[in-house]
């Protein structure tokens, strides 16, 4: 198998993406300045920070720590909110040929509603996120995505107003006992794909304040570490789908992926979309290396499509493949 | 924000300067986009390292004609630990130039250049800059102790107008580097103060020279997890032109910020007249 033979391409809705690869919301921006380093449209698509009805200040600094293969983030969702990303940032997208993947947020099932409502019909949006897995809004308990009823009531109200044919996705956080109950009532409710997943809760004390690191006490974990924890859950909910338990939808994998071989492994566990977050902290050109590698990787494993791979983990292990 | 440049930037040379390590990095792409006041990032220990982070240093100086960049480097942690180890042949994955550098003088002015550390790294090319403009410069370089100053030389090469403050005495003046600032900026009638070191220092720098009619440009360094602008860890509350106050990134919005703006005793804090901290459930 020729490496450049090697076909990335993927459904996404109504769609054909070039590739599966989109950067995880809050790790890009809204795009401007990851252009600087990767071309937006040699992406699959662009995933949005999280965008809410009105403008958020975020939390208190320090929002960041470093941790071992990985970092605690306590961002608080800080964003201009919907008209301004509406007026100034989505054309600029457009214009450069992104396919954009909106994530939204809100604080009640309305505020989801609404903000869906302002992005149908705009220009090179292909998609909405629902991210109701954030772990940094501030003096609510629990997020959405804990809970499979709230879960299924905001997806509901999304699918009601948005778009016939736009495909959306819910954000499900590690954070739950079962994460296949909240994704089959997502679905249930009509979500057309799954995103997992979003940080999961951590904490370190600052030794020289001996205080928590961050200002907001808790934070966001993500990175490498948080990688076999992401590949459990897109394992899980790929098996309950085919087990007929859960429809079947795509699965938008991420937690950790830093290289060809971790989009790979997501893809085994049955992702067919991957989106690489922190990495890009670590290097912004990550996304075309990453895609370039996992070329590489499907290649050797005479995978001729993407799409081939997705899955395969699941597959019995059969006397064949053994010898 | 400067269009950055990523490499594979050789190390050149690797010397320790007191308390400190000098990086000499073959940037021959970023060197001539290099102004005062820029930083740049490094990656630390390879693509599989678990320190995911980049860390940032200011430039210290760029040579175009070489296509060096130099940094100048304090050991903190893990991080900077490593890369005090580099050694000549070595590759470190570079980003630069990023920020907004220091804004330079149209014509000749006189500004006094404050450095706390390793803060006077990128003042000495801001120093020949102003300079090259006509105008004049003085120093203040202070440090917690003697083997903690840097640059004090290529300082007295550039003017006569060096200071030296210790906080134990062990060189110059006893006491904090804001100490003698007043009397300095008075000394060489200074309408522009430029400064760069830890945070209290930089709010203690600006109200002095604000009180005493001079403009005060200020390089901060806030936690930075990107340094490029996409993730809004590095946030700072700072009053806009319109007047309105929001955080903004010290990594594409700064890190030079003028200090007037800045709302020191507010860092750390979302202050109930932020733009969007009502949405925060903060009230005023
Ligand atoms: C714009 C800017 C310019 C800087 N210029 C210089 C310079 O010229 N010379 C120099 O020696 N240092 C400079 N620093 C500080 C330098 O980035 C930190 O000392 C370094 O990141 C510490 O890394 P570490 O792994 O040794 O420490 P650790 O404490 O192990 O670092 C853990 C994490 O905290 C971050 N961090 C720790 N200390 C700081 C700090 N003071 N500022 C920002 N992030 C920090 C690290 O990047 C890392 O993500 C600058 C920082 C910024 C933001
Ligand atoms: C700094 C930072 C900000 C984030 N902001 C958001 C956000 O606004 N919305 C969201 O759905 N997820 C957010 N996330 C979570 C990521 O999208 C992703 O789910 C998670 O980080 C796991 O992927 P990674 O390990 O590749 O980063 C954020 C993560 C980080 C590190
Ligand atoms: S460090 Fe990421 S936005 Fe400034």
């Amino acid at each position: 198998m020729q490496t450049d033979d090697v076909d990335l391409r993927v459904p996404f809705g109504a769609l054909t993406l070039p590739n599966p690869l989109t950067t995880a919301s809050g790790c890009a921006g809204y795009g401007r300045e990851l252009a600087k380093f990767v071309p937006l449209d040699a992406l699959g698509s662009v995933t949005t920070k999280t965008i809410m009805a009105s403008p958020r200040s975020g939390l208190a600094t320090p929002r960041m720590a470093e941790t071992p293969s990985g970092m605690l983030n306590a961002i608080g969702l800080q964003g201009s909110g919907i008209a301004s990303f509406v007026k100034h940032e989505l054309p600029w997208l457009a214009e450069r040929g992104a396919r954009v993947l909106v994530s939204i947020a809100g604080e009640r099932l309305e505020e989801f509603a609404e903000v869906a409502e302002q992005l149908n019909g705009q220009p090179g949006v292909i998609g909405l996120e629902l991210n109701i897995s954030c772990p940094n809004i501030a003096d609510r308990g629990q997020v959405f995505a804990c809970n499979p009823a709230t879960s299924y009531d905001v997806v509901r109200a999304v699918r009601k107003v948005a778009e016939a044919g736009l495909p959306v996705y819910a954000k499900l956080s590690p954070d739950v006992t079962s994460i296949t109950e909240i994704a089959a009532a997502c679905v249930q409710a009509g979500a057309d794909g799954l995103s997992m997943i979003n940080t999961s809760l951590g904490m370190a004390i600052d030794l020289d304040t001996m205080r928590p690191a961050v200002a907001g006490g808790t934070g966001g974990l993500s990175g490498p570490a948080i990688r076999p924890t992401a590949i459990r859950c897109v394992h899980q909910v790929h098996a309950a789908m085919l087990a007929g338990r859960i429809p079947q939808v795509p699965i938008l994998g991420m937690g950790g992926i830093r290289t060809g071989r971790d989009a790979l492994e997501f893809a085994l566990a049955g992702a067919s979309g991957l989106a690489v977050g922190t990495a890009l902290f670590n290097d912004p050109a990550a996304p075309l290396r990453i895609l370039d590698e996992l070329r590489t990787e499907l290649a050797a494993r005479g995978f001729a499509k993407f799409t081939d791979a997705v899955g395969f983990a699941h597959r019995p292990v059969t006397a064949e493949r053994l010898s | 924000m400067a269009h950055p440049v990523q490499t594979e930037a050789e190390v050149l040379s690797s010397t320790a300067e007191g308390a400190y390590h000098r990086l000499v990095l073959r940037a021959p792409e970023a060197a001539p986009r290099v102004r005062p006041g820029h930083f740049a990032t490094l990656a630390v220990g390879g693509r599989h390292s678990s320190m995911l982070l980049r860390r940032a240093f200011s430039i210290h100086r760029a040579d175009v004609e070489a296509g060096t960049v130099e940094l100048v480097i304090a050991e903190q942690g893990h991080g900077t630990g490593e890369l005090r180890r580099a050694r000549p042949g070595d590759r470190l994955d570079l980003i630069a130039p990023l920020g907004t550098p220091f804004p330079l003088p149209d014509g000749p002015v006189s500004a006094l250049l404050v450095a706390a550390g390793y803060g006077i790294a990128p003042l000495l090319a801001l120093g020949e800059e102003i300079k090259r403009r006509g105008g004049q410069i003085g120093f203040i370089l202070g440090a917690p102790t003697v083997a903690q100053l840097y640059g004090v030389e290529q300082a007295r090469a550039l003017t006569q107008d060096v200071l030296v403050v210790t906080e134990d005495g062990s060189a110059g003046l006893p006491g904090p580097v804001t100490e003698p600032l007043a009397q300095a900026i008075r000394a060489i009638d200074a309408t522009v103060v430029h400064a760069c070191g830890p945070m209290p220092v930089l709010r203690a720098v600006t109200g002095i020279a604000l009180d005493l009619g001079a403009r005060c440009h200020t390089s901060v360094e806030e936690a930075m997890a990107c340094g490029v602008g996409i993730c809004m860890t590095c946030v700072l509350p700072v009053v806009g032109e319109d007047g309105v106050s929001r955080f903004v990134r010290s990594c594409t919005d700064g890190p030079v910020f003028d200090g007037a703006r800045v709302r020191w005793n507010d860092i750390g804090t979302v202050p109930a007249d932020l733009e969007g901290a009502a949405a925060m459930g903060v009230k005023g």
